[in-house]
């Protein structure tokens, strides 16, 4: 085939604060660990050992991790469908119709309240095809909500 | 008094609380006899035993006939003009309904204590993804005349009025394809548990202790005195009746009809019989599935890809609510596609799907050789290590034979994996006709997907860092009916994309990049 068709990634990035959730979180799991690790290390300097390795592995992760989830999650929001893209190793590309739209979620969780972001999903009626755009600005994912709502509602049909 | 406040309503059939005296009273008599006689050679005295026998027999059967009484008295239904109300009201009170043009399906269902007393359990559905047991509901039993009057009466009015209306028989049964039941992966199975079963009853009157162990002691007994091929025979000739069998009850009387209004209509049993109405509204598709056995038979079956189609659901997971066609000839099988889709180059476009790029063959021999490899790696491991201890435990006849076990494995293993792996990538294609897209995939359950292009309702494209190197991505087209969603795996990259995007115009258009 002398032409190469390809799917262009979607268009927009995630707010920047998502860095600042995906490292609090991965902050939330290594910290407890380390913490119990170094106060039992007053005891033993092997275990003081581990906390340090840990600590420092935790830091590498949550430092590097999110810049790189940063710039492989995409999304785009057109006129008539849902388009996202997440993963390098196993990367995945997500479209739904507008017009086969049954649900739209928005979520906040307590991290995501305190940083102002949202998670959108999109549900069709298939049980396969929930498209998650996680790392919203919470204005910017209400108003998408909004939106995508009323669109779906103009469109006749149960979507299936 | 119990109140039914509804006018128009209906009771259940009166029959069912004769119907469940006898099944009880049957099950009380041979309850009473097997009490009385171990109560008489414990040495109780006779008319304790008939006392205690007489009354326990009296209080379940009471008990049980007059809780089917209340089912029966308490329990009402109605049909309107708009709804289906079912209400139960006895201390407290349920009361449930089915807006009538949201009613998909109507099952009927008659087991033999049904049939013995002309009734039948019908279950109406709106064909929704609810949470279980919500978008259903179930009248059992009532007569069989009325089950077939409400099928008739609830699906006109879910048929609506601007549908195609073309009628007719699309297959009935033909005793040839009983043949092919054996062929399913079933028959050893079913070989095994009629063993199993067989060594239980034996267990019963020879009151063996280890009933497993027994059958197991049994069989090794059995295999050195005749072989263990003849063993084995044996055990796959029981599975083959087992099959058939089971074949005959689930088939008999087969038919597959359009009903005016286009509604699927199959209706199959000899013992149970069942009546299943599949509203071509939710259809989407049809599945051409091949299980290994029955592709070498030049044989398959077709189930229906439809939305608000419950897995195995209510009527059990052997009468499979999906299965239109029992596996048949492919002729038949093609034949009887064309006619469900109403597409009639279905059996031209199977034979010229678009096949796959070499690199997804070398993808499926990698991933069948590493699993064989690995095994025969630990085999081969084990034999160094522990050779001299395995054989020393084995005994002297076979400790020749422990050194031979890893090579026998991969002399045996690779050739059948190379061979479906091979299979694996032949059976892989994909394809438009007119307005179906076509998937294939699978060796040992070759899967013929064949998907309506309006009922793609979203495409995920994977690809993992292998498959870019290789040029290859993953499509599975989502729906809302069948599993949720049909793959086509390791596709050419570029040819898969453009390929999704002819399918169903206009939804990736404004994403795709051609250069």
């Amino acid at each position: 085939m002398a032409t190469t068709v390809r799917l262009r990634p979607p268009n927009n990035q995630l707010n920047p604060r998502s860095l600042l959730w995906w490292r609090t979180r991965i902050a939330l799991i290594v910290l407890p660990p380390v913490v119990a690790l170094a106060i039992l290390g007053t005891l033993s300097p092997l275990l003081l050992a581990l906390a340090g390795l840990l600590a420092v592995l935790g830091i590498g992760f949550g430092v590097l991790m999110p810049m790189w989830w940063y710039r492989v999650h995409r999304w785009e929001v057109t006129d008539t469908a849902v388009y996202t893209r997440t993963g390098y190793f196993w990367q995945e590309s997500r479209i739904a119709p507008m017009s086969r739209i049954q649900t739209v979620d928005t979520v906040r969780g307590p991290l995501q309240q305190l940083l102002r972001l949202a998670t959108v999903t999109v549900t069709t009626a298939s049980a396969k095809g929930a498209v998650r755009i996680a790392g919203l600005d919470a204005e910017q994912a209400a108003d998408l909500a909004a939106e995508l709502t009323r669109i779906t509602q103009a469109t006749p049909g149960d979507a299936t | 008094m119990i109140d039914t406040g509804m006018a128009g309503a209906e009771r259940l059939d009166r029959r069912m609380v004769t119907m469940t005296a006898l099944l009880t009273g049957t099950i009380v008599v041979v309850g009473a006899v097997v009490a009385s006689s171990a109560m008489i050679s414990s040495g109780t005295p006779a008319w304790v035993t008939t006392l205690a026998v007489f009354g326990g027999a009296l209080a379940v059967l009471g008990l049980s006939v007059g809780a089917e009484y209340i089912r029966w008295r308490a329990t009402t239904f109605r049909l309107t003009e708009a709804r289906l109300e079912l209400r139960f009201s006895f201390v407290l009170n349920r009361r449930r309904s089915l807006a009538r043009d949201r009613i998909r399906t109507v099952d009927v269902t008659a087991h033999p204590l049904h049939r013995l007393f002309g009734l039948a359990a019908v279950v109406i559905g709106t064909g929704q993804h609810g949470e279980s047991g919500e978008a259903e509901l179930k009248l059992d039993p009532v007569s069989a005349e009325r089950a077939r009057e409400l099928r008739v009466e609830l699906l006109r009015h879910a048929a609506g009025t601007e549908r195609p209306t073309d009628e007719g028989t699309l297959a009935v049964l033909d005793w040839q394809w009983a043949a092919y039941a054996p062929l399913s992966v079933l028959t050893p199975a079913l070989g095994a548990a009629a063993l199993g079963a067989a060594g239980n009853v034996a267990s019963w009157f020879g009151g063996t202790e280890d009933v497993t162990g027994a059958v197991v002691s049994d069989l090794l007994v059995a295999a050195a005195l005749f072989g263990y091929a003849t063993v084995a025979v044996g055990v796959l000739l029981a599975g083959a009746v087992g099959a058939t069998l089971l074949f005959v009850e689930m088939w008999w009387g087969y038919h597959l009809d359009r009903e005016p209004g286009g509604t699927l209509h199959v209706r199959r049993g000899l013992l149970t019989t069942r009546s299943i109405s599949l509203e071509e509204r939710r259809l989407r598709g049809a599945e051409l599935v091949e299980p290994l056995g029955v592709r070498l038979a030049r044989a398959g079956r077709v189930d229906a890809i439809a939305t608000g189609m419950r897995n195995g659901g209510t009527q059990g997971k052997r009468a499979d609510p999906k299965t239109l066609l029992p596996a048949a000839p492919r002729n038949v099988t093609l034949r009887v596609v064309a006619d469900v889709l109403r597409e009639p180059d279905v059996a031209a476009t199977l034979t010229g799907l678009t096949s796959h790029p070499r690199a997804a063959r070398s993808r499926r021999l990698r991933w069948a050789l590493a699993p064989v490899l690995l095994a025969f790696a630990a085999l081969l491991t084990a034999w160094l290590v522990w050779g001299d201890a395995i054989a020393a435990a084995v005994g002297p006849a076979f400790a020749g034979m422990v050194g031979a076990v890893p090579v026998v494995f991969a002399v045996i293993a690779v050739p059948a994996v190379v061979l479906l792996a091979l299979d694996a990538y032949r059976n892989l294609g994909h394809g438009l006709s007119g307005g179906y897209l076509i998937a294939r995939r699978g060796a040992v359950r070759r899967s013929t997907a064949l998907l309506q292009r309006g009922g793609v309702i979203g495409w995920t494209v994977r690809q993992s860092v292998f498959q870019r190197r290789a040029g290859l991505v993953t499509l599975v087209a989502t729906t809302a009916a069948g599993s949720g969603g049909y793959a086509v795996p390791d596709v050419d990259a570029a040819e898969g994309i453009a390929f999704a995007d002819e399918a169903v115009p206009g939804l990736l258009t404004e994403f795709v990049e051609r250069d």
